[in-house]
């Protein structure tokens, strides 16, 4: 077990563990973002640099400090490593650099991307950014590539965090892309425009930050604070088949894997239970999924007049009259 | 005269060829090292004479090799970093076609000392008449029972494989060269972990630049000791500098360390004064990575001493007053030379070069180059030369690999020396647009 110290906070984590998930283990705010890093994917991590911390002690044995800034997400921790977030201001001054870096070539046009309300950069710029720019150059932009009828491709909205490039890799037999070209001109592409084609494709829209890779099914027919989260189950013969379904009204309107607070899925789901089931007959409810770091979704309270009753009574006044005017969503109907 | 221990018979007729080479003493090191010395007696010699790596870096040679990790049973790599490809940099280059025999010398010599029985030479796609005198090279040294099984009875085995990179200068650094050489697409690795504990199909590997591998047979045959008399300080040795831009002579020149630059530049043995009877303006001292330095500060130190042609000379004053030696990438530019055109020139190889990996590199080196065009084509606002040293700070030192202070490095340097420059092409626009415009202006600019 090794001892650190996260922005003043103490906490012991196995051996191995990297900066990152110690901070997680704490929670909260003092989480540094990660745009590129996904725990269930092996190898990623280390690219979007917006997880950055200063090192002010290696370790106990070593207590110099880390001479640059470390990617907190790739970098083990070691037993008497004292860290520096939030309360480092080189780190969060190089947050807004990375924000700014990252903005220059993704289009500010989340009122019609079906990302918006769920997108990690989104929320990173609300959090790190600052409301300007001072990119006064053309843009990168991409022509549409169509790779098939499920998932749309939207290479000008990219942020080249090559999670979707693992999840081929990684959870399918067939790598059917990757990334091309190098420097800025880099896009995520099928080799020879070819569509993207096995049992576990749509996998790469749950992993997609921003929505450079969406869901054709879903694609704008509702903007996802208008519509509530459901865990669900089924019997698959290819996957878990535990799923999120999204309805609006009494309508599925997508469905998605089950993802923990910092985003990331955790178990890949197949392309039937995503793209086509779509009944609520297909499937088990089993009740309102838990959203907490979403903010829109999240901003709905939703949950908690199913989840905790206790609750329901400190609910502000005006919060109870919309609830007895639009009572909570009757399950399995 | 300084001696030349790499380039002593370089223009030897047929001293490609392996009979001409072991005329004039070559194997030595190979036949005493693997004779009279155990690997730890070679590693402590490398140790013993302070080389240090001669890609750049200037890390200690005999350091990162002790560095390697040495679990028994699993086979460890020397990867030879021939990957040479940075404006102003073409030192290996001659070294592997010239004299072919001594890296595969000192591949067998620092494999033997490392315990590595596979080796690569990882060349730069282009320079694929190089890779054939060393295939031929090699070809010879196994038949001469240098390289195979059992070389020269001695028990221990080596293969020496040469490999052409595609021709990316990402694949120069060394974490992205080994991805390279596994068959993937050559992107930096995070580190740690080190190649040294996990370099090559994740075993450990030390990378070298061409020309320290080139100095080991000379530390083996000389001592350790003998090299390290050779040069001021921790910069022992010698040096070979590939010498270009507004010089009488360029060329490439082997020189001891610690020998005057105002030497190096003016007199006779080596470069022979600025072209055309011009005064200097200022030199990139090791390869366009690394910071420039208008003459006053390329000759003398900030404190007024000699500027030496040292590791630590050269970095004398960190980046306000110094630069670095770098690769030996000597790129001298005359009166007449527009910084803010150069800048410009060097931002676009490092905005085409950057992998694309890591978010600051891969937008920042576009957004400099795009400002640094704006610059120079007479479009640019005062405020640009501020913008531009706060992106190039942006991108130092918060990137995977090295490529990142590469690309911020140089345009740092030339706005905070020559920021008057940019601003007379903020200021003359459209003078500043014609070739030529910044030696018209005259002693306004230089």
């Amino acid at each position: 077990m090794a001892k650190i110290t996260f922005d003043g906070i103490e906490v012991e984590v196995p051996d191995g563990t990297t900066i990152l998930n110690a901070a997680r283990q704490i929670g909260g705010s003092i989480v540094p973002p990660a745009m590129c890093y996904y725990t269930p994917l092996k190898g990623s991590g280390g690219k979007c640099r917006a997880c950055l911390v200063r090192v002010a002690a290696g370790s106990a044995k070593d207590p110099r400090p880390m001479p640059k800034l470390v990617a907190s997400c790739v970098t083990p921790v070691q037993d008497g490593m004292v860290v520096e977030n939030t309360t480092n201001p080189q780190v969060l001054d190089v947050r807004k650099g990375i924000v700014e870096m990252l903005l220059i070539n993704h289009p500010l046009d989340c009122p019609v991307c079906d990302q918006a309300g769920e997108c990690d950069l989104q929320n990173f710029a609300f959090e790190h950014g600052v409301s300007t720019t001072r990119y006064q150059e053309e843009r990168r932009t991409f022509e549409k590539i169509d790779i098939g009828p499920l998932i749309q491709l939207h290479m000008t909205r990219c942020i080249l965090c090559y999670r979707c490039v693992y999840t081929a890799n990684q959870i399918t037999d067939n790598r059917v892309h990757g990334v091309l070209g190098r420097g800025d001109a880099a896009e995520i592409g099928t080799y020879i425009e070819n569509i993207i084609d096995n049992d576990f494709s749509g996998n790469v829209i749950d992993v997609c930050p921003v929505g450079a890779l969406t869901d054709k099914t879903f694609r704008f027919k509702s903007r996802v604070w208008f519509t509530k989260p459901v865990n669900a189950h089924r019997d698959c013969p290819k996957c878990s088949g535990n799923v999120v379904l999204w309805y609006k009204g009494n309508d599925v309107l997508r469905t998605t894997a089950r993802k923990d607070q910092y985003g990331e899925v955790k178990e890949w789901i197949c392309n039937e239970c995503r793209f086509e089931k779509k009944e609520t007959s297909d499937w088990t409810i089993e009740g309102p999924a838990h959203i907490d770091r979403s903010s829109v979704i999240s901003a709905n309270h939703y949950e908690l007049p199913v989840l905790n009753q206790s609750v329901v009574a400190d609910l502000p006044a005006s919060t109870q009259r919309d609830l007895e005017k639009n009572p909570p969503l009757k399950l399995g109907s | 005269m300084g001696r030349k221990l790499l380039t002593e018979h370089i223009n030897v007729e047929g001293i490609d060829t392996l009979e001409v080479y072991r005329k004039h003493g070559g194997y030595r090191s190979v036949e005493k090292a693997l004779k009279t010395m155990t690997p730890d007696e070679v590693v402590e010699e490398v140790k013993k004479s302070g080389l240090r790596g001669r890609g750049g870096a200037g890390f200690p040679t005999g350091m990162k090799w002790s560095f390697l990790a040495k679990p028994e049973g699993v086979p460890r790599y020397l990867v030879c970093n021939a990957d040479e490809s940075e404006p102003g940099t073409f030192k290996d280059r001659q070294l592997m076609s010239k004299l072919p025999h001594l890296l595969i010398e000192g591949m067998i010599t620092s494999s033997y000392a490392l315990g590595a029985n596979t080796s690569y030479i990882y060349i730069r796609g282009e320079l694929l008449y190089v890779l054939r005198i060393l295939e031929k090279a090699i070809a010879e040294a196994y038949a001469a029972g240098f390289l195979g099984k059992n070389i020269l009875g001695s028990g221990y085995d080596l293969d020496l494989h040469v490999h052409p990179g595609g021709g990316a200068y990402i694949c120069g650094e060394e974490t992205a060269l080994l991805e390279s050489l596994e068959g993937k697409r050559g992107n930096p690795r995070n580190k740690p972990p080190f190649p040294a504990v996990q370099g090559l199909y994740a075993r450990p590997t030390v990378v070298n630049n061409v020309e320290s591998i080139a100095a080991v047979p000379v530390i083996v045959n000389e001592g350790g000791d003998e090299y390290a008399k050779i040069g001021v300080g921790r910069s022992t040795g010698t040096k070979l500098i590939s010498a270009c831009g507004h010089l009488n002579k360029p060329g490439i020149y082997e020189i001891e360390l610690g020998l005057p630059v105002e030497e190096f530049i003016y007199s006779d043995e080596y470069c022979g004064g600025i072209w055309k009877g011009r005064d200097l303006k200022a030199v990139v001292a090791g390869g366009s990575s690394v910071p420039i330095l208008p003459k006053e500060l390329i000759l003398k130190t900030a404190a007024g001493e000699n500027r030496l042609m040292t590791y630590e000379s050269l970095s004398d004053g960190g980046f306000v007053t110094g630069t670095m030696l770098g690769s030996g990438g000597f790129i001298a530019m005359d009166e007449t030379t527009c910084i803010v055109r150069n800048t410009w020139n060097f931002s676009r190889f490092y905005h085409h070069e950057s992998c694309g990996q890591c978010s600051p590199c891969r937008e920042g080196t576009g957004w400099m180059e795009k400002v640094l065009h704006r610059l120079e084509h007479g479009h640019g606002h005062m405020e640009d030369i501020d913008l531009l040293v706060s992106v190039a700070k942006q991108i130092e030192g918060n990137t995977i690999c090295p490529l990142g202070e590469a690309a911020a490095w140089p345009v740092a340097a030339a706005v905070r020396h020559f920021r008057h420059e940019f601003e007379w092409h903020v200021t003359h626009a459209k003078e500043a647009a014609q070739p030529g415009a910044v030696y018209r202006a005259g002693t306004v600019l230089v």
